[in-house]
């Protein structure tokens, strides 16, 4: 009863009060007082005022248009990255570990570089834009354009996920499958997807995440007109230059409320499937 | 296992003969995916890789490095180091300070705790930068007080140091944690039974066994923060030579259709990037048993 109720196991190691002490209140001047106060003007607005807000053609179109496309980028990104990391993995060709350490080149540059350069070689006059364009693929200020964007800074997270868990596999398993007389494809779909599931779908949530919020690199190449190629966050810095912070405010909670809420659905089929195959 | 032998008995007329082991897909397949992984690759990484710096050296290497003497830019290089020199050891101390807690003690609210460490990944860097607006502009009664106070925090470098502080915030805790949780205290505990004091024992005996992994997360948080750009657009307040970061001065050079000197300063930037990744790699091949803890549990 007396160990139900207390807080802390006692420990021989001593400055847990100056590490918890130092946690705490960077955790807090950091992250959750910021965090705070945008829910506090929230609150402040009140939710009907909020969804007047939202219930404006421009800023419903910028929702939409944000987290489908992520939606998208992040579904291309699951089925990619399961490819790309089982490639890394399974098979030996020249320029393996090059391509191994490029993978993480998305975390390493910063989006606004990423921006510009992709926009550089996706307009008509550029390196693949010059190929593209003749051909009716429009990929530079359009929503494709974004799309390629949010796929470029999700790459990297279902890689990184799914790769460790393809090395651990045994390939008895496999053979095992084969045995038995299952074709290869056959072999992949329900012996081996099903044991990368969970941590694929853990990387497709981080995609999903990231690709939700980016800015920098979407809006060199979205092109950025209302209704059609305004993202989400680019229309919460336009409110703030208009020094329309109720405007800011409510569409930054919704995002919130919205993520939150894909997150938790994620969440609840990654239970499921770790329950059904883990 | 690998190739199976023709069968002996007389009856077979055609033997099997199978080339690739049970486990490996036909070879049009593979071909077929190295192909496809290295298309998609060449097209969403290295082109724009090439394009930086070809952009960058479009009218030679002279004019590049013309391009970025200005005062401007120069301003924006100082401050970028200056933001990632304040931001990037405080996140490496508050990383320290939270494995310690975490890690080596048992209370309750761990779980929770460690959610809101990661709270920053999943949430938009322009929401985070909104979020220092309303509590320190001009909107808020605190805001306005510290500005009386002769502490300017939006729209200043104190709020672009707390905006990057927020995107770089769980970098370095995360690599600590995992690890220092499968290290356990046990060579702490000796090293207190032997009469070294606290202090003692964490920089003796806890910050070696933690130093590549603390090397690896400050790497990586010092190539965001050096890179960030949302969430600094929105408290910098785009002041020329003042609040302007290299990311921001990218975006100020292309507006202003100077090509040249946008994608020189995305140059230098794109080099940083090359050496975290090159120094990220070489600590995997390396130190792969003090940084593996952290990849499992990613």
């Amino acid at each position: 009863m007396a160990r139900a109720l207390r807080l802390r196991e006692p420990s021989a190691l001593p400055g847990f009060g100056l590490a918890f002490g130092v946690m705490m209140t960077m955790l807090s001047i950091i992250v959750l007082v910021p965090i705070g106060a945008l829910i506090l003007r929230g609150a402040d607005i009140g939710l009907d005022e909020i969804w007047r807000i939202l219930n404006t053609r421009r800023v419903w179109n910028a929702l939409t248009l944000s987290f489908m496309t992520s939606l998208y980028a992040a579904l291309f990104n699951l089925v990619f990255g399961v490819a790309l990391a089982w490639v890394l993995v399974r098979y030996r060709f020249w320029g393996r570990r090059i391509l191994d350490a490029t993978v993480d080149l998305p975390f390493a540059l910063p989006t606004a570089v990423a921006g510009i350069a992709l926009t550089a070689i996706y307009v008509p006059q550029g390196m693949l834009g010059q190929f593209l364009v003749p051909i009716g693929i429009q990929v530079a200020y359009t929503q494709l354009g974004i799309f390629v964007a949010l796929v470029f800074v999700g790459l990297p997270f279902v890689v990184r996920t799914v790769q460790p868990v393809i090395q651990e596999i045994e390939t008895e398993v496999e053979e095992v499958s084969a045995t038995l007389g299952a074709g290869r494809l056959r072999t992949f779909a329900q012996v081996v997807l099903p044991s990368l599931l969970p941590a694929a779908l853990t990387g497709f949530a981080l995609a999903l995440a990231r690709a939700v919020g980016e800015y920098g690199s979407v809006i060199f190449i979205a092109g950025n007109l209302p209704n059609r190629t305004e993202i989400a966050p680019l229309l919460i810095v336009i409110r703030l230059e208009e020094f329309n912070y109720d405007g800011a405010v409510a569409i930054a909670i919704s995002m919130l409320a919205i993520s939150f809420a894909m997150l938790l659905v994620i969440n609840l089929i990654q239970v499921w499937s770790r329950k059904r195959y883990g | 296992m690998a190739e199976a032998t023709p069968a002996p008995t007389a009856q077979c007329t055609a033997p099997i003969v199978r080339h690739r082991a049970a486990t490996d897909e036909p070879i049009w397949v593979r071909r077929a995916l190295i192909g496809l992984v290295l298309l998609t690759l060449g097209f969403l990484l290295f082109a724009p890789l090439f394009a930086v710096f070809a952009e960058a050296l479009r009218q030679g290497l002279p004019a590049a490095v013309r391009s970025l003497d200005s005062p401007s830019g120069q301003a924006a290089i100082r401050l970028t180091l200056l933001v990632a020199v304040i931001s990037v050891p405080l996140n490496a101390v508050f990383g320290l300070a939270a494995a310690w807690a975490i890690a080596k003690f048992d209370f309750r609210g761990k779980a929770f705790l460690i959610t809101l460490i990661d709270l920053p990944f999943s949430i938009s860097p322009v929401v985070a930068g909104l979020c220092f607006v309303l509590l320190f502009g001009a909107h808020s009664a605190f805001g306005v007080w510290l500005v009386s106070q002769g502490h300017q925090i939006v729209f200043a470098v104190p709020g672009i140091v707390l905006a990057t502080m927020f995107v770089t915030f769980p970098f370095v805790a995360r690599e600590l944690i995992p690890l220092m949780v499968e290290q356990g205290r046990s060579e702490e505990e000796a090293a207190l039974t032997l009469g070294a004091s606290g202090w003692r024992t964490f920089l003796t005996v806890t910050l070696p066994n933690v130093k590549w992994a603390l090397l690896y997360g400050v790497l990586l948080c010092n190539a965001r923060a050096m890179g960030e750009f949302g969430a600094v657009a929105v408290v910098s307040g785009k002041i020329r030579g003042e609040t302007t970061t290299m990311p921001l001065m990218i975006e100020m050079f292309y507006n202003e259709y100077m090509a040249v000197a946008a994608f020189t300063m995305a140059a230098l930037l794109t080099l940083l990037a090359l050496v975290t990744l090159t120094l990220k790699s070489l600590l995997e091949v390396a130190y792969a048993d003090q940084l593996a803890a952290t990849h499992r549990h990613h």
